[in-house]
């Protein structure tokens, strides 16, 4: 990242040219924005192609989509949905235990977007400090999101999630989530990096969870061709998930297997080498590398 | 990089001390997450409970469960304000008083219209808006209350009747009472009922109320009904199911009245006619009923 290295990519770029080096990066916004767009239409030109919101939207008068979280907040609260729901739900469990569960954060997620602005500001900026805080901090936070769920009776982490506010904000009216928006920004531009995201977010923790069993993976076929240039490493939103399979950790396979991976893809993009690619977990423990197979 | 990191690498070491060490940072590491969240959940917990009061502006669309369950079963996704043909169901904000992302409307704003097909309960994919509720006449978004007698027009002796008119379930959840004007003395007041068996709380009397500030009001059931203690038994109603008096035999009331002056069940006081009443009724000052003592003005006994 100092001046001699050039900025994470830089090799990529010369080696691949900046689209290729940009290929998933480029893809992922369009996802983001395309399907926040799909939700927009309708409030802005009354085009209803989907109806309702990432906690549960009606898709052309067929297709019913309802946020597993949120439904598991509610059925913990003590009630229970209608049939579409639960259709909805089934619908987006299957989808993203074969698309990779936290590729909800990074494809899907609007807050994404801008705590994506507050690393790339960061790094800009070159704000060094960050605040420390366990990475499984998030999950103790979803735990306590469905113990106060219960005993409250209500679905209490709506009452502050920052994502369906700030999906909900812009398709029915922002009030004052713009505040908790900013807060969630300037958290992670200052205090702490990769913070909302990585260490505290429930829904990104829920999703994890998801994420353990899913399908698509990033794979790395071509492991041993790493030259440490750790650009992967600067771009990662969940660093740790890298190492065991670049470096075959307890004889890890070429293959992120941790839950918190969002499939971003970023790594791919700024890999000169070709080391990443996207892939399936199948045939994981065949995997050629530089280091011999599971040998348990 | 991260905290959890360093007890395994001090443990890997293998002494003794140094595991301690390890495991003391462990549990107190544990101990201080287990804390923060604690709290943060505390807090959640404490801003969750008190926002599930509804503010008495606000209504809930038909069918609503009541609001202890209502703020489970929503799940925020704004179906009902999507299919709503009126536009007039809004979700809550961030800095409203209301459960953020749930829906609500204002009656003085934009009432419910009460749609006979109810397409809020039909897009609603939980059963917060409460699927059983087939017939809109049967939903109770509220009860309409005429808070102000003192600025409603009808109790000012016009004909207002705007309420009356505009009422969806006409003449069964608002009737007019004829009533005396006692200021005329000679006109009739037609005072707006609001009767709950019927009223729907949806709002267009409250809407349609031409004083600046709506003499009448809906307000969320459970503000605005009274109940009477279950011991209660009304007395007319027992005598009727018993087919005649409990209280045998049913004596004849004896009224103690002034000379020249009559009492009839259901009819009221009148005078006699005057080869009845030989002495003279005395004279009642001007402004009232003739006849009627003062003691008895605006007195029905």
């Amino acid at each position: 990242m100092n001046v001699l290295h050039g900025r994470p990519g830089a090799e990529a770029i010369a080696e691949k040219g900046w689209l290729a080096a940009h290929k998933w990066l480029l893809l992922r916004r369009a996802s983001q924005l395309g399907i926040l767009l799909l939700f927009l239409v309708g409030p802005w030109f009354s085009l209803w192609i989907v109806k309702g919101n990432l906690n549960y939207s009606y898709t052309l008068g067929v297709l019913p989509l309802t946020d597993p979280y949120l439904l598991l907040q509610m059925l913990v609260a003590g009630q229970t949905p209608e049939k579409l729901a639960w259709i909805g739900v089934a619908i987006m469990i299957v989808f993203w235990l074969l698309a990779g569960g936290r590729s909800y954060c990074s494809w899907v997620c609007p807050v994404n977007l801008l705590t994506d602005l507050a690393s790339w500001l960061r790094a800009r900026i070159g704000l060094k400090g960050s605040a420390h805080i366990a990475r499984a901090t998030r999950y103790w936070i979803l735990a306590m999101t469905l113990i106060v769920a219960a005993l409250t009776g209500t679905i209490a982490w709506e009452m502050i999630n920052p994502v369906s506010m700030l999906h909900r904000g812009l398709l029915f009216g922002m009030g004052l989530a713009w505040a908790v928006l900013l807060a969630v920004f300037l958290f992670d531009l200052f205090v702490m990096r990769q913070g909302w995201c990585g260490h505290l977010c429930p829904v990104g923790a829920f999703y994890s969870l998801i994420g353990k069993f899913s399908l698509v993976r990033i794979k790395l076929p071509a492991r041993a061709a790493c030259n440490d240039c750790m650009d992967c490493f600067a771009v990662c939103p969940e660093q740790q998930v890298i190492r065991p399979a670049l470096k075959a950790v307890g004889g890890a396979p070429p293959l992120i297997l941790e839950a918190n991976c969002t499939n971003c893809g970023r790594c791919i993009d700024v890999c000169s080498k070709n080391v990443f690619r996207f892939g399936t977990r199948i045939g994981a423990a065949t995997g050629v590398g530089a280091v011999t197979p599971l040998s348990k | 990089m991260d905290s959890e990191n360093t007890p395994k690498t001090n443990a890997a070491s293998g002494s003794r001390t140094s595991s301690n060490t390890a495991r003391r940072q462990f549990f107190a590491d544990a101990a201080r997450l287990a804390c923060g969240v604690s709290l943060l959940g505390l807090g959640l917990g404490l801003y969750a409970r008190h926002a599930t009061a509804l503010p008495p502006v606000a209504l809930r669309p038909p069918g609503a469960l009541p609001e202890s369950e209502f703020s489970a079963a929503c799940i925020r996704c704004g179906m009902c304000v999507r299919d709503c043909p009126f536009n007039m169901l809004m979700l809550a904000r961030v800095g409203e008083p209301l459960a953020v992302g749930t829906p609500y409307f204002i009656a003085r704003q934009a009432p419910c219209e009460m749609c006979e097909d109810i397409p809020c309960i039909k897009a609603c994919p939980t059963n917060a808006l409460d699927h059983a509720l087939t017939d809109i006449t049967k939903s109770k978004m509220g009860l309409a209350v005429l808070v102000d007698q003192e600025t409603c027009l009808n109790f000012l002796g016009l004909r207002c009747d705007i309420c009356y008119r505009v009422c969806p379930v006409l003449d069964k959840a608002i009737t007019l009472e004829p009533q005396s004007n006692v200021r005329t003395g000679r006109h009739t007041l037609f005072i707006p009922v609001v009767h709950s068996e019927h009223c729907t709380g949806c709002g267009l009397c409250e809407k349609a109320c031409p004083t600046e500030i709506a003499a009448i009001k809906v307000l969320p059931l459970e503000m605005a009904k009274g109940q009477l203690s279950a011991h209660y038994r009304l007395g007319w109603i027992e005598k009727e199911k018993a087919g005649g008096s409990l209280v045998a035999p049913d004596v004849q009331h004896h009224y103690n009245l002034p000379e020249g002056l009559r009492y009839e069940s259901g009819k009221g006081l009148s005078t006699l006619p005057p080869a009845e009443s030989a002495p003279v009724v005395p004279e009642a000052p001007s402004g009232m009923p003739a006849g009627l003592p003062k003691a008895l003005q605006g007195n029905k006994l």
